[in-house]
């Protein structure tokens, strides 16, 4: 049995407008485990977003607990867009969050190296990021995040700004890549299919404001990639499920 | 640089692009040509008083005779030292306060009509005034360039400055960055094309304000002799002044220009 990373008990938030106040979760439950890929998925607006930021820190829960079962745990987060500054070249951005937190040594620099290199981003390195498609763009991305060495990844609807070629072999990769690197993630999506073809459970939300509706474990063979599980015929019976939970 | 064409087709298409620049610079010159000959047409042949309109030829006189008595050196050293300190003192400047204004969001908040205010206002209108406050000395003129050129700067550079933290924030955020390497980091360099934008309008600008001062105030300078001239009904040396001004002044706007090509990728 893996041991527990993360746990979220009784995590509530609410935002105040003008208007008023809204609230985006309720009393929300949730658990990762090491090495685990878990998938959030939730009508838009339901506050998915707003639990990538809690943990992340970026925000204080109004109620309830994020524990980390690990000291000094490390956070990484991708966001939507791919944020890469054009008057670095592709390498200095990867290096960004190196630099920011002052770790930037020998080795680090050497592992964003390795990863630049491993994921087919090696000869870019000297470009501006102008030059890459947004595919490749939203990669070195991902390896500026994972150059952080993070023990938890965090991935904020990573590949909503793509074309839909682009996200199915995208989403292959950033999987293969997770694998790889042993990470543990947590991806935020309001695609079904995205969250069924990459991840080992499936934490279904409600409309705002959130809460954990169901949770669907996913088994697949563990070799099998994205796109090969979106043919296998279990992936539909696990599409509904989702589907239904979602609609209740 | 010629790049070396691939096919017959790109070779054409090379050659077409030549030709079409040669044929704009050949009009450009062709314009000020014209311009220049029908003025000097019109003053030999008395289409108009030369006395009132000058011509090419006196205005070349003019600016020889200045050069012989020494003094043509003396007035473009003066106004080019004004105009080079307001320019630079004030895009400094303003530069400095879009960071103050950029480092405290509520100070922005709370200056924000006054900065609007300021920068509709002007600023030749307070002309009277730095003359009264400072005297009737160069140093007023060069203020009237710092004014001039200030708020703009102040404005174009901030406006970038928040455009680019409004983009990368969460990002730098996300990676835990303090506020000095969010502006070091991201701002800054992000801003760089728009110090660039204000340059150029600024560059502009502080020959607006040091003429406007020299003709309030000025004993030396390009704009002095406009004033003289025109009161003592010498337009050929207005005439001369305006076309040094002229020359001057593209002369400025370039060198910045260069320097965007030098700075920008």
């Amino acid at each position: 049995m893996p041991s527990e990373l993360m746990t979220l008990s009784g995590v509530s938030h609410s935002f105040c407008t003008v208007a008023g106040e809204t609230a985006a979760i309720q009393n929300l439950n949730l658990t990762v485990s090491e090495g685990e890929f878990l998938a959030i998925v939730g009508p838009s607006g339901c506050g998915k977003t707003t639990v990538l930021s809690l943990i992340m820190g970026l925000m204080q829960p109004s109620a309830g607990s994020i524990r980390f079962h690990k000291p000094d745990l490390r956070l990484g987060y991708m966001l939507q867009r791919d944020h890469l500054l054009e008057h670095r070249t592709v390498e200095k951005n990867v290096l960004l969050g190196l630099e920011v937190q002052h770790r930037l040594t020998e080795q680090s620099r050497a592992l964003a190296n390795r990863l630049l290199d491993t994921y087919g981003l090696g000869e870019f390195r000297a470009y501006k990021p102008s030059q890459l498609s947004g595919g490749m763009r939203q990669k070195v991305a991902l390896i500026r995040t994972l150059a952080l060495e993070p023990d938890l990844l965090l991935l904020d609807e990573p590949f909503s700004a793509l074309d839909y070629q682009t996200r199915l072999n995208l989403s292959d990769e950033v999987y293969r890549i997770i694998r790889g690197e042993r990470k543990t993630a947590i991806l935020v999506t309001h695609d079904i299919s995205e969250a069924a073809s990459m991840a080992d459970r499936v934490a279904v939300f409600s409309a705002r404001p959130a809460t954990v509706r169901d949770t669907i474990p996913i088994r697949f063979p563990a070799e099998l990639s994205p796109l090969e599980r979106r043919r296998q015929p279990d992936f539909t019976v696990y599409f509904d499920r989702i589907w239904e939970a979602l609609h209740i | 640089m010629r790049t070396k064409p691939v096919s017959s087709a790109h070779a054409a298409y090379l050659r077409h692009l030549r030709r079409e620049a040669r044929a704009v610079r050949l009009c450009r010159i062709g314009i000020l040509a014209g311009v220049l000959l029908l003025w000097e047409l019109g003053a030999v042949l008395h289409w108009f008083d030369p006395f009132i309109l000058s011509s090419p030829s006196r205005v070349a006189q003019t600016i020889a005779r200045l050069y012989a008595d020494g003094s043509l050196w003396l007035h473009i050293g003066t106004t080019l030292l004004e105009t080079v300190l307001g320019f630079l003192a004030g895009t400094a400047l303003g530069a400095l306060v879009a960071v103050l204004l950029w480092w405290l969001p509520r100070l922005n908040r709370i200056l924000d009509p006054y900065l609007v205010v300021l920068n509709a206002l002007p600023k030749i209108a307070l002309g009277p005034v730095l003359i009264v406050w400072i005297g009737a000395g160069m140093a007023s003129i060069v203020v009237m360039g710092i004014l001039v050129s200030l708020v703009v700067t102040t404005v174009t550079v901030l406006n970038g400055f928040l455009a680019a933290t409004d983009e990368k924030q969460l990002l730098m955020r996300t990676l835990g960055a303090t506020k000095l390497q969010i502006f070091t980091k991201v701002v800054l360099p992000a801003g760089v094309p728009d110090l660039i934008a204000a340059l150029k309008i600024s560059v502009g600008m502080s020959w607006v304000g040091v003429i406007v001062g020299e003709y309030l105030v000025s004993k030396a300078g390009l704009g002095y002799l406009i004033v003289y001239g025109g009161q003592v009904f010498k337009l050929d040396l207005v005439m001369a002044s305006v076309t040094i001004l002229c020359v001057l002044a593209a002369l400025m706007y370039y060198a910045v220009a260069f320097l965007e090509k030098k700075v920008r990728p």
